[in-house]
């Protein structure tokens, strides 16, 4: 054991009992505690505001269905806090997972642009039109987890990634089948470019960046929750692009 | 419900040391793949479906595709 390691150890052992020892502070009146896990008074905490969609006003009960104009009109409560109160670090989210494509593709840029003998050597019957079958349905289920993102589970993220999936077993099902990068360059940089603008608008418009400035409307409509769902299908399309891109790279690389 | 909890977590645990302890690292991968797959199944027991979603696409399917072309990619056959 050499000097670096004993370092390492007791600088470990030191953040440890520094962030262990928050489970002993005794709280104050009014104060949250860490240890009492479930008891604390959740009626004044933001996640409770969140839940009631009213960061601003006064908290009512949400009907759905039935609540209109809320501050933010999606009936899914993750959504509304992705998309809409927290939408600045979901441009962040989408920035970081960019960067880690650009960075692939700088790495694993190919000339040839072939792709290389990959797993089988010929085309597998089954494999092939068993994908011709599925990649329908896939593509639909993406879009639909996309779209409905503001009214049931699922997003953006989640869509993305199956509308990725789908074209990785479309690329592994064929040699012959390549994906044209200059139209994934166009998705990708009309989907990046308009959900900054909407962030933009929402600065001109009502004063701050990624302002809601639409009708929330009716809770659990499809046409609800503003600019919500705009900024959701910008964002999954960006995201199915990327993942592609990415498995694409790999495949060629 | 607490005993099919339990029993999802110990399968967890059972994958994610198998990743450890196998020889050939294609089982290793389809072994983690395991352990997201168990862990969406959990997310979505205890009501958090949009977590679980996003684990069953991105946990399972991507990543263990990712891993499985690198390594084929990087050491022939995936000895």
């Amino acid at each position: 054991m050499n000097f670096r390691k004993i370092l390492a150890l007791i600088t470990i052992i030191l953040l440890g009992i520094f962030i262990l020892q928050a489970f002993l502070i005794i709280p104050e009146k009014g104060e949250i505690a860490l240890n009492n896990f479930g008891k604390a008074d959740i009626e004044n905490r933001t996640a409770q505001l969140y839940i009631d969609k009213s960061v601003n006003s006064t908290n009512e009960q949400v009907i759905y269905k039935e609540s209109k104009d809320k501050e933010s009109g999606s009936a899914n409560i993750v959504t509304s806090i992705v998309a809409n109160y927290r939408a600045l670090d979901t441009l962040g989210e989408v920035t970081v997972l960019f960067l880690a494509a650009t960075g692939l593709s700088a790495i694993l840029y190919n000339k040839k642009h072939a792709k290389s003998n990959f797993i089988l050597k010929e085309d597998s019957f089954i494999l092939k039109n068993g994908i011709k079958i599925l990649f329908p349905l896939l593509i639909l289920a993406g879009s639909y987890i996309i779209i409905y993102g503001h009214l049931s589970p699922g997003g953006s993220f989640q869509g993305g990634a199956v509308i990725a999936t789908a074209f990785l077993l479309k690329l592994l099902s064929s040699k012959e089948y390549e994906l044209d990068e200059n139209i994934l360059k166009i998705i990708e940089v009309t989907a990046g470019v308009s959900f900054v603008s909407i962030g933009l608008y929402g600065l001109y418009a009502e004063g701050s960046f990624l302002t809601n400035f639409l009708e929330t409307g009716t809770i659990a409509n499809l046409f609800s929750g503003g600019i919500v769902p705009i900024i959701y299908i910008t964002i999954g399309l960006k995201v199915a692009v990327e993942l592609t891109n990415i498995i694409n790279d790999l495949m060629k690389a | 419900m607490t005993l099919l909890y339990s029993l999802l977590i110990l399968l967890m645990l059972i994958s994610g040391i198998a990743a450890l302890i196998f020889d050939k690292l294609v089982n290793s991968i389809i072994s983690a793949g395991m352990v997201s797959l168990i862990a969406a199944f959990l997310f979505y027991f205890l009501r958090a479906p949009d977590v679980a979603m996003a684990e069953a696409a991105i946990g399972t399917g991507l990543s263990t595709a990712i891993f499985i072309i690198t390594l084929y990619k990087t050491e022939g056959r995936g000895n």
